[in-house]
Parts: structure tokens; sequence; C-alpha cells
């Protein structure tokens, strides 16, 4: 597992990019392993608007479905459409595969933890 | 004691989960580890599609020890397999085994079984793991005041090893001297594997592919060696131990039902498609006969098992709603899944008769959408003829 530290990381386990006003948000590398083999990515549109905490698709293995939130709020301006053919991109490289990007109007990053308290919090959520 | 009350599923949530004599192997194995009908059980080791995939192209093992063993032996043993189960157990030679089920009296499901004839007078009853305390209840309430037969709850006795896959014959035939090209399917013999004597090599599976299932004795060091044994013997086809996971998707590309999903105390056997295993005129009254026979004579049931592909982008899962297109809700998804082998997003589930019909398009309501699906043909997958 590993948590770059330029990220932002979520405790629902997002990671956030930011590049100016543009937020680029895909899963950790903990939550890509924890739901297993990847098979359908379910994306938003183009020009949805998005609140901080809501829910913008949900991510699919064989076992499981999981929902994606949004770390921060804002307008989708590109969604990654090479996961439709290709969604276990994401278990080769999680940290490397953006999933939406957002224009954000106020880059506060509420909430959000360090490479390090990330990793501390899922070692806590997991028990060891 | 309530006569139509049925014991829970599960047990309660405080009750340690159970582990097999393979558990310590499984950790070592760095398996994910899950609450399976109260058992503490692999759902899977290196990933759920890999396994999937080694089971149709290759070999793979699984520990299935969760599973329980009702033995019943006596000069009243089958009279007594003819009351309790549906299919026709005069027809079984000693050595064959097949499939059935345990009915209560309205026929819905105690449970599906696989009955095996051990010799006269000598049965062994194979039933699910999450089911095992209310089966063997339900045998003793039900042929329990029989005279000349004896009832023995065998579970704990056998470690239960299932290898499964196209080169499954060819890794057991490494680890014993007994002929195993004669064992057709659904049937068993005796033999030493792994230095375990009188060792039951039954040729069965829950995969849809050939296989065996060997019951060796319960001890962790002998269960360990042998699990060990079967690794080193399939490493030239390369096996790999497959979880619960696996064993879910590929059952369910093969369209065999389970319990609690396909079959329960709320669906009869004609509802479920499992007619064919089910004896009406076998000249015993069983358990649930009675029921059927109703059912039968009034044209068969409402509503019936179907396999559903998804048309567009979408994954039908277990317990969403299935629609019209025009949006009503007609029936339930009962296990829906990615198929990995067959790479299609497919799902069982009961809708009424009108539209069971192959080809006929519903919807699958998918988290509040409407997704297209059709119904095919099942099983999904056939397993090739060699």
């Amino acid at each position: 597992m590993s948590y770059p530290e330029k990220y932002h990381y979520a405790k629902s386990h997002e990671w956030l990019a930011l590049d100016g006003d543009t937020a680029i948000i895909g899963i950790t590398d903990y939550a890509q392993g924890s739901l297993g083999d990847i098979v359908f990515v379910e994306l938003p549109k183009v020009g949805a608007e998005i609140a901080a905490g809501a829910t913008f698709g949900s991510v699919e293995s064989v076992k499981a479905v999981s929902d994606l939130y949004a770390p921060i709020g804002g307008t989708v301006t590109e969604v990654n459409t090479a996961l439709n053919d290709a969604p276990e991109t994401i278990n080769a490289a999680a940290n490397d595969t953006w999933i939406i990007k957002l224009a954000v109007k106020d880059a506060t990053l509420d909430g959000l933890l360090t490479a390090a308290d990330y990793e501390k919090f899922v070692a806590e959520e997991t028990g060891h | 004691m309530n006569e139509t009350a049925t014991p829970p599923l599960h047990p309660t949530p405080e009750a340690p989960l159970r582990k097999t004599a393979l558990h310590a192997t499984h950790l070592g194995h760095k398996a994910r580890m899950v609450d399976f009908g109260g058992w503490d059980m692999p759902v899977q080791y290196a990933g759920l599609v890999a396994e999937h995939m080694a089971v149709r192209e290759r070999v793979g093992i699984f520990d299935v020890s969760h599973m329980g063993d009702i033995q019943l032996r006596g000069p009243n043993s089958l009279a007594a397999v003819q009351k309790l189960l549906m299919n026709d157990a005069s027809k079984l030679q000693v050595g064959q085994a097949h499939y059935s089920a345990m009915l209560y009296p309205n026929g819905t499901f105690v449970d599906d079984v696989v009955l095996h004839k051990l010799g006269e007078n000598d049965y062994l009853i194979v039933i699910n793991a999450g089911t095992r305390e209310k089966d063997v209840q339900w045998v003793r309430k039900t042929i329990g005041g029989m005279g000349g037969l004896h009832i023995t709850d065998v579970s704990d006795y056998y470690t239960q090893i299932a290898i499964q896959g196209p080169k499954a014959a060819a890794t057991l035939k490494k680890l014993t001297k007994t002929d195993l090209t004669p064992i057709k399917n659904y049937w068993f013999t005796w033999g030493e594997v792994c230095g375990c004597h009188n060792t039951l090599i039954a040729r069965t599976g829950y995969t849809g592919e050939d296989g065996f299932e060997i019951y060796i004795p319960a001890d962790e060091a002998t269960s360990a060696r042998v699990w060990g044994e079967v690794l080193a013997a399939g490493a030239e086809f390369g096996i790999v131990p497959c979880g619960l996971g696996a064993r879910n998707t590929l059952r369910l590309e093969s369209a065999m039902a389970l319990y609690g999903h396909e079959i329960s105390d709320t669906i009869n056997v004609f509802e479920a498609g499992l007619g064919r295993y089910c004896k009406l005129d076998k000249g015993v009254d069983f358990v649930g006969r009675e029921a059927l026979a109703i059912v039968q004579a009034g044209g068969g049931p409402a509503r019936k098992l179907v396999g559903l592909e998804m048309v567009d982008r979408g994954i039908g899962r277990d317990g969403y709603p299935v629609l019209t297109l025009d949006g009503e809700m007609i029936g339930e998804v009962t296990s829906g899944s990615p198929a990995p082998f067959l790479k299609k997003n497919i799902a069982l589930a009961y809708v009424p008769v009108a539209y069971a019909e192959i080809g006929t398009e519903v919807a699958v309501e998918v988290r509040g959408a409407g997704v297209k699906a059709k119904v095919v043909q099942t099983p999904f997958y056939k397993r090739p003829k060699v």
C-alpha cells in the first residue's frame, strides 16, 4: 500500500490532488485492495454539480459495490471514460488513476487527511 | 414446540465463529476471511477473478469442511431417506450419489442436499453449513421416531476438500493409486489418498467443472498435510487455493442453487425449477409431496426462477428488484454478479411465468435506476464436453 504525500485523503478512501482550481479525484490504494477485482465504475455527467461529501458515482468489484464521495464540492469538468473499458486500471495503479476532475470555487480542504494521518486512520480501521 | 417455526439461519452475533481444521492454513495463505453461516471462512486468497479462472481453465482447491454430513444407517434407512428427501433413493446404487432436498410439508425447502449411498442400509447426506443445526433437528424430528434407524451427525468427522477444474483428475491421480477413470460424475469410491486409508473420493462439486471432493480425517495435522500435498501435486497445472467468492461466482455461472438465495422456506421446488429431482410418483409419501402434487395439478407455479443477462451497463445484485420495462415491480434477483469467465453481468431472479420466456426483456433496478436485462437460457456456462 502506498499513499503519495502530495495528495489529500478522505476518510471515505478517496484521494484528492489540487491543481489551481481543479480538484483531481481517485480512490486510494487501500480502497482498491479491499474491494478486490474492480469490474465497473459508474461516472457522473460532465457539468454535474456535486456538493462536498455527496456521492458522485460508484465502484464495483465482483463481490461488492462501493459509493464514491466527493472530498470537496465543485462542477464536474472531466470524467475518466477510459475506466468504462478498463476499470481494472484502478487495481493496477490506484494512485495514478483519476476518476473525475472538478472545478472548485473554494479550495478549503476541511477534514481531509495527510498521507501519514490517512495511513494511521486505515491501520486503526483495519485493526492492524 | 412450535410446528411451523424454523430456527434462524445464522447463530446469534455473540456466538464465536467456527473454524475448520484448515483455518490456520488459510491465514498462512493470507486469505481474507468472512463470516459465512457462522463460520470464519476464506472469501478469497490472491483474488476472486484469478481463482475463478483457475477452476475454469486449470484447477483449484477449496476447503468445504463447513458443509455438514448426516449418516443414516440400519434396516429402515432407505425408508427413512425416501420419506425425508424428494428424489428417489431406491434408484441409487452403492457408490452413487444424487442431488435431492429436504422439504417442509408445504413443499418449500429445509435444505438442498447431496445423498450418497455408501452401502446397503447406509446413506450419507451432505448438507449446507448455515443450516446444519436446523437440518439435524429436522431429520431427527421427521424420521427420528422410525425403528431400525441410526442417525449420526458426522459433520465434524471430516475435512472436506474440493479439487475442481479440468486438471482436477490429473492432480488427484498423483496422490492416489485408486483408478479415477471409472468414477463417473456423481459417483464415488474409497481409496488411499495422501496416505489416508478409506478416503471417500467423490466426483462431485459446486463449480460446473469436472472435479472431486475428498473426505479426510478432521484433525489439523492431517488436514494441513493433505491440503499442502494437493497444492504441490497441482503446482505443475497452476493450481490455486480458492475461496467462497470464487465458489459463488462459479456456481452462479453454472446456475446452481444456493440456500437462502434461489431456495428457501418461502420458495417451492417447482418455482426453483428443480422438479427433475423431485419424484412425486416414487411410491413414498415424502414430506412436501402432497403440497407439490397440488401445485402441479393446478398447472404449475405462478413464478419461476430465470437467468438474466444485463443488456445495458449495470450489475444486478442479490436482492435488487426486477421490473417490467414500464417500471412495474415483478420480482427480485436472488443472486447477481459479474461472471468472470463469461465476462457478462448475470443474475438469477424470480419473475411471474408470463415473463419467464427466453428473450423477454425486463429491467433490474440498480440503485434507483432501471437497467435493461433479458431472460436467457440457464446454465449460463456449460463446460465443454471432452
